[in-house]
């Protein structure tokens, strides 16, 4: 199953300046496991010990998925999984 | 001018001074960084009192390189001592009130948008934007205005009707988004990566955050070049909560001031506590909430300096505690009461944590305290309204005599 993965501008190094990535997954935690098996510098830089880093946000279709199960949180065929940075606003 | 890098506030990665705001290896927050050796107290101290009569006086601590321009300068606001207030919640203390509702868009934010604005132009930007709660709105839109560029500013849709008003009127491109405030940033940085724009919340975010640093700058000078020992201060996204205790730190490195650092205490309201949660729980990260508190402009469920607010609650031996909104309403009256000054509900809030503060008898005789009023009552009227009852009568005498026949008489 084909899931759009937005990779932020700051990311975009990593992804050889690709905004979008196709990878399959049927939760989060799979869908960035694809993404970082497909560019692996990005696992460094937007995770620690497994987790995400306390500034990275994800969101499924528009909702963060801190108000889901985080990780665990399922993605369907018609969702997209957004990275943004968390430092923003106020 | 001292101003050298951007700083990433995790990892310490160095950029460039340019419109960015997240680093590239750890996504972290970018900060601005100084360096200051160049500077001598006495001189920097002259030059300040003999400087504008705003915030361009502290432009040594500001991120630029040339003069800023800002025509709405805002700034030294009054500091008012507020003896019956600190009588009020048995105070022995010494409560002094920083009324920052008197800047030229009656809110704090004329401090933070100035910089940015001022920043944008610097940088070569025809168009400014923001996601804001309603203060922030206001300040772009009017700050834009006088500098004549084109603004775009995004909000939630149901805000309070007065800070829709006041922004508006500007001509600015006034948003309103059918969501929270956190949904409104997360649009507003995905558009930043888009448009051409300076969002002073997103990519210009770390010089935004510098003129919140003037706050404390002002209440030093206002002290007469000392520190308070408390501070209570509102917490949104946690930005002005550092960025104060920052201005205070730089000003004792660089020996304008002296003696130990002021404690400090963040407010927050009840429905939207993600801050005051994670200090009470002991977390290092905030767990976003979904904001239900009619404090709508701390209303940010997803606070970007959050962690680094509770840090700076812990090591100064301070804490982050919420109030309801009776408290809230309370928290407005008495200030309104006691001072003469007519805060927005945020100012509510704050005033209902030092109320909490008394009451838990966490103010010790003699302390020196500043509450930071960051907003204006008549933005937020929806919250005092029912707090009293008009005495309503027939244009005669009589009607006067009988519904004030208890009051004293001259004849």
């Amino acid at each position: 199953m084909a899931v759009t993965v937005k990779i932020p501008t700051q990311l975009r190094a990593a992804t050889g300046g690709d905004a979008e990535v196709e990878v399959s997954g049927a939760t989060v935690g799979e869908v960035l496991d694809a993404v970082f098996d497909a560019h692996g510098d990005l696992r460094e830089r937007i995770t620690q010990d497994g987790d995400l880093r306390r500034f990275v946000n994800v969101y499924v279709s528009g909702e963060d998925i801190r108000f889901q199960q985080g990780l665990d949180t399922v993605v369907g065929e018609s969702d997209e999984v957004t990275i943004l940075p968390a430092v923003a606003g106020g | 001018m001292s101003v050298e890098s951007l700083r990433c506030k995790e990892c310490g990665e160095a950029y460039e001074l340019g419109a960015s705001y997240a680093c590239e290896r750890c996504f972290g927050p970018l900060e601005v960084r100084y360096d200051h050796s160049g500077l001598d107290a006495a001189e920097v101290k002259r030059r300040i009192q003999a400087g504008s009569q705003g915030i361009w006086r502290y432009a040594d601590f500001l991120p630029f390189t040339g003069r800023p321009q800002d025509p709405l300068e805002p700034g030294l606001t009054p500091l008012v001592k507020a003896d019956r207030l600190a009588e009020r919640l048995g105070l022995e203390a010494e409560v002094w009130v920083k009324n920052d509702a008197a800047n030229p868009t009656h809110s704090f934010k004329d401090r933070v948008v100035a910089v940015a604005v001022a920043k944008a132009q610097e940088l070569g930007f025809k168009t400014v934007a923001c996601a804001s709660t309603g203060n922030l709105a206001n300040a772009v839109a009017a700050h834009a205005a006088a500098a004549g560029l084109e603004s775009y500013v995004l909000v939630p849709a149901n805000l309070e009707e007065q800070k829709l008003l006041a922004t508006g009127i500007y001509g600015t491109n006034l948003v309103g988004v059918r969501g929270n405030y956190d949904d409104v940033n997360r649009l507003c940085t995905q558009l930043a990566e888009t448009r051409p724009w300076a969002f002073v919340n997103v990519n210009l975010r770390p010089y935004y955050a510098e003129g919140s640093k003037t706050l404390a700058y002002e209440t030093a000078e206002q002290l007469g070049w000392e520190l308070p020992d408390r501070v209570v201060c509102p917490i949104a996204s946690g930005s002005l909560f550092t960025k104060v205790a920052r201005g205070f730190e730089e000003w004792t490195e660089l020996g304008l001031v002296s003696g130990e650092q002021p404690v400090f205490n963040g407010a927050q309201a009840q429905g939207c506590s993600p801050v005051a949660t994670a200090f009470a729980e002991g977390w290092d990260v905030c767990k976003p909430q979904k904001p239900e508190t009619i404090a709508k402009s701390l209303a940010i469920g997803d606070p970007a300096d959050g962690p680094y607010a509770v840090e700076q609650a812990r090591s100064s031996g301070g804490a982050i505690d919420s109030v309801d909104d009776e408290e809230i309403r309370a928290g407005i009256r008495l200030l309104a009461e006691t001072t003469g000054i007519f805060t927005e509900t945020a100012g509510g809030v704050t005033v209902g944590v030092l109320a909490k503060l008394a009451e838990r008898g966490d103010i010790g005789a003699g302390e020196r305290i500043v509450l930071y009023i960051t907003g204006e009552g008549l933005k937020t009227l929806d919250a005092t309204r029912d707090s009293f009852q008009m005495h309503e009568i027939d244009s005669d005498l009589d009607s006067f005599e009988s519904e004030f026949d208890h009051q004293e008489v001259v004849a």
